[in-house]
């Protein structure tokens, strides 16, 4: 498969940038900040979404979706990092799409699948508990009792988690923190009794939540996957998502990076155009060549996972290591050329560089991924 | 099954069957190769037989026409080739200035002629080719160049110096950059000529290197007579040829990381440093920057594998080169910086049997010169902020 996108795919990226330039430049985050927005995101968008196919794209058409692939999700993520528009894109239509696509039974696919295709359902998932990105730390606890289990303990950074209206909560059955074997994913509802829900206000201001645990039952039939077996499936999808937010990094470093190399070229210190300065055009150089090589390794991760996902791992720790470093790169030399503009709240810059933050962190940072890869080459 | 499909299983068996597995393994040193010429030598039967089964498919040069001694594939078969040949590990069967930057500009600028006479011989290695550029007062600065080539008849008479021809003590023939009309601006009296470097008058002499090898040399041309007919293009437009070119030394410049010697730098690490009891590297800091070198390689082989798909779409900026050129020799140079820190004293010996005659120093010393050649990094740097994101220029 060329490491380029097809025609098909180039058309999905022009409507979606159309779209998203057009009803969700950088301002309508800012609007939704400033107000103090209750949902953190627009309903109104997220059913134009729908209506265009993005939220169903990685739906099987026996479900109402589209049945498209990680590329193609990543082509939709990266015009969503262009404009940091905030939208349950990546909770619900990237993560909990595959993990139902992946993991479900017939009768969970059919009750959910078709409700987030048509975007009338919205789905968090919820794994951290640290500070850090550690799936396999996780000892939120799932006791069996009865018929089904009881749920202990808390997640952190839970990406929309107070819109959901169908958690994916990674448990643990068995094993110990540190182990795969013993992980369970369950499908939980948000309104479940014991299940207490806390909107944090994010640096980004995007979504997220801290969720608490206290004796909350489920039955056996939302378990998703099979008991104690749910760390491969995890695994598969936190690798979608990784993918996904590497694209969405790809976006916004480039767009941060086109709105800087526009600035290079209008603004005059010294007589000259600040431009002209071969500092200036060395550092702006090298940071194009890095956004350009972390395009292509995050196209090949995407591809790799399209076609051979059981042996996609190396290649999106590749890509989620260097999209995070290109990022992190991209907004602080973003700040560092617009000069003090570029630290006022005014400019949009600023906007660029604290989400650059979260989505380093999301899913392990470039330093998890470039431990997992020399893990994996055993060393 | 599509025809694609078959032909990657048709070459995959071909290729089991063919390709010694002496022809496997990692190369030892950027000498181990075979680069065909009328003087060429065989290093191994292996060597010998692989390139010979090669060359008799056209694979020597997969993607040029049949009618040239090419292979004749499409651009998704050649794709396919170098994936198969990848995954076995299989070397190349032979290492030529002739395919990789002499036939693509023949192709491209040569007539009917030059392509008949040069093309099939480099196919074949029959000829070994050099490049003379550089000038010791045009480097970087290339088109500053004075060798000057004065009208004759049908001849030129061509009189200079070129520096760092590489392997120019070997070579057969030279493509070379020479001034045709000193009168006009700088970059629009050059022509692009050939010639046979036993002709009278050319004269080599090696310069030897920090690392201890000879692979380039200094080249002096007193009164050579060469035929007009070996121009190549038009005569005071050699630059458009030599931009040309410098993209395809430029690509393959940046693929030396890519063709990397030897074994993966954790192995190498843990051999020196050691292991804790979870069998990671005691040096916590060597296995951080080896882990985040091997992240960057990666990324670097997919955009390779992109800049080359993207040629092939039609989508590609013509300078982008410059920028793998860059990326690709300060990684190459990075690697052997990790090499020798993972070796620690052992990486350092220079004379003994078992440094294999200071392979590795000798190595880490040539990288340095990966981000001089084909132009320097901060050359590289400059086109990209000029022709690519279009910055004003200084």
């Amino acid at each position: 498969m060329p490491l380029v996108l097809t025609e098909e795919q180039s058309m999905l990226r022009d409507s979606a940038r159309g779209l998203i330039s057009d009803k969700a430049p950088v301002s309508h985050l800012r609007h939704l900040r400033d107000s103090k927005d209750a949902t953190g995101f627009s309903r109104d968008l997220w059913k134009a979404f729908a209506e265009m196919g993005f939220s169903g794209l990685l739906v099987p058409e026996s479900f109402g979706g589209s049945g498209l692939g990680c590329v193609e999700a990543g082509v939709v993520m990266e015009e969503i990092g262009r404009t940091l528009m905030p939208s349950p894109f990546l909770s619900t239509a990237v993560l909990a799409a595959s993990a139902l696509a992946r993991g479900g039974s017939e009768a969970q696919k059919s009750a959910h699948l078709p409700k987030i295709a048509d975007g009338s359902l919205l789905a968090a998932l919820a794994i951290d508990e640290g500070a850090k990105h550690r799936p396999l730390q996780i000892s939120l606890q799932a006791v069996r009792s009865g018929n089904g289990f009881k749920l202990n303990g808390a997640k952190a950074l839970v990406v929309d988690g107070h819109t959901a209206d169908l958690l994916i909560v990674a448990a643990r059955t068995g094993g110990s923190a540190g182990e795969r074997h013993g992980l369970t994913l369950f499908l939980v509802d948000p309104k479940a009794k014991g299940l207490a829900t806390e909107r944090t206000i994010m640096v980004d201001a995007h979504n997220a939540a801290r969720i608490e645990f206290s004796n909350v039952e489920v039955n056996a039939d939302q378990v998703l996957g099979e008991v104690d077996q749910g760390g491969a499936l995890l695994e598969g999808v936190l690798n979608i998502g990784r993918g996904a937010v590497a694209s969405e990094m790809v976006g916004l470093s480039e767009e941060v990076f086109g709105r800087t190399v526009t600035y290079l070229k209008e603004r005059k210190q010294f007589g000259k155009l600040i431009g002209e300065f071969q500092a200036l055009q060395h550092r702006a150089a090298q940071l194009y060549i890095d956004i350009e090589i972390t395009r292509a390794a995050v196209l090949k991760a995407l591809q790799t996972l399209d076609g051979d996902f059981d042996r996609a791992g190396a290649a999106v720790a590749v890509a989620k290591a260097r999209a995070g470093t290109t990022a992190t790169l991209a907004v602080q030399e973003g700040v560092q050329m617009h000069g003090g503009m570029g630290m006022t709240d005014q400019f949009d810059i600023g906007f660029f560089m604290k989400r650059a933050r979260v989505c380093q962190e999301l899913f392990g940072d470039s330093n998890y991924h470039a431990d997992q890869l020399a893990r994996t080459k055993g060393y | 099954m599509s025809d694609l499909e078959t032909f990657r299983r048709e070459t995959r068996a071909w290729l089991e069957a063919n390709c010694p597995p002496e022809m496997r393994r990692p190369m030892t040193s950027e000498n181990d190769t075979y680069w065909g010429g009328r003087n060429a030598k065989f290093s191994s039967e292996p060597q010998r037989v692989w390139f010979e089964r090669m060359r008799d498919r056209g694979w020597t040069v997969p993607d040029w026409p049949k009618e040239y001694g090419g292979g004749g594939l499409s651009p998704a078969e050649h794709k396919v080739l170098r994936e198969e040949m990848a995954a076995m590990g299989a070397r190349s069967p032979l290492s030529s200035f002739g395919i990789w930057m002499l036939g693509p500009a023949l192709l491209k600028y040569g007539t009917e002629a030059q392509k008949k006479e040069h093309l099939p011989k480099i196919a074949a290695g029959l000829i070994r080719w050099c490049q003379g550029y550089s000038e010791p007062n045009a480097g970087s600065d290339l088109a500053s160049l004075q060798t000057r080539a004065e009208s004759d008849g049908d001849d030129y008479i061509i009189n200079g110096q070129k520096i760092w021809t590489s392997y120019a003590n070997y070579a057969d023939w030279i493509f070379c950059l020479v001034r045709t009309d000193p009168a006009a601006k700088k970059h629009d009296g050059i022509s692009f000529i050939l010639f046979d470097m036993a002709s009278k008058g050319v004269s080599t002499k090696p310069i030897l290197l920090i690392s201890g090898y000879s692979p380039f040399c200094e080249t002096f041309f007193d009164n050579v007579r060469v035929p007009k007919s070996q121009v190549v293009g038009q005569v005071n437009r050699g630059w458009d040829v030599a931009k040309y070119l410098l993209q395809h030394e430029r690509a393959m410049i940046s693929g030396m990381g890519e063709r990397g010697v030897g074994r993966p730098l954790g192995q190498v690490a843990a051999d020196s440093v050691g292991t804790d009891e979870r069998g990671r590297l005691e040096d916590t800091m060597l296995r951080s920057q080896i882990s985040t070198f091997e992240v960057d390689e990666a990324a670097l082989a997919a955009a390779a594998e992109r800049a080359i798909d993207l040629a092939k779409a039609g989508q590609s900026h013509p300078a982008f080169s410059s920028a793998m050129k860059y990326y690709g020799t300060e990684l190459n140079k990075r690697r052997h910086e990790i090499l020798m820190s993972a070796g620690g004293i052992d990486a350092l010996e220079w004379e003994s049997e078992r440094s294999r005659g200071g392979a590795r120093p000798r190595a880490w010393l040539r990288t340095k010169a990966n981000s001089i050649e084909g132009g320097t990094s901060e050359v590289m740097l400059g086109i990209v902020a000029k022709r690519i994101l279009d910055l004003p220029g200084a």
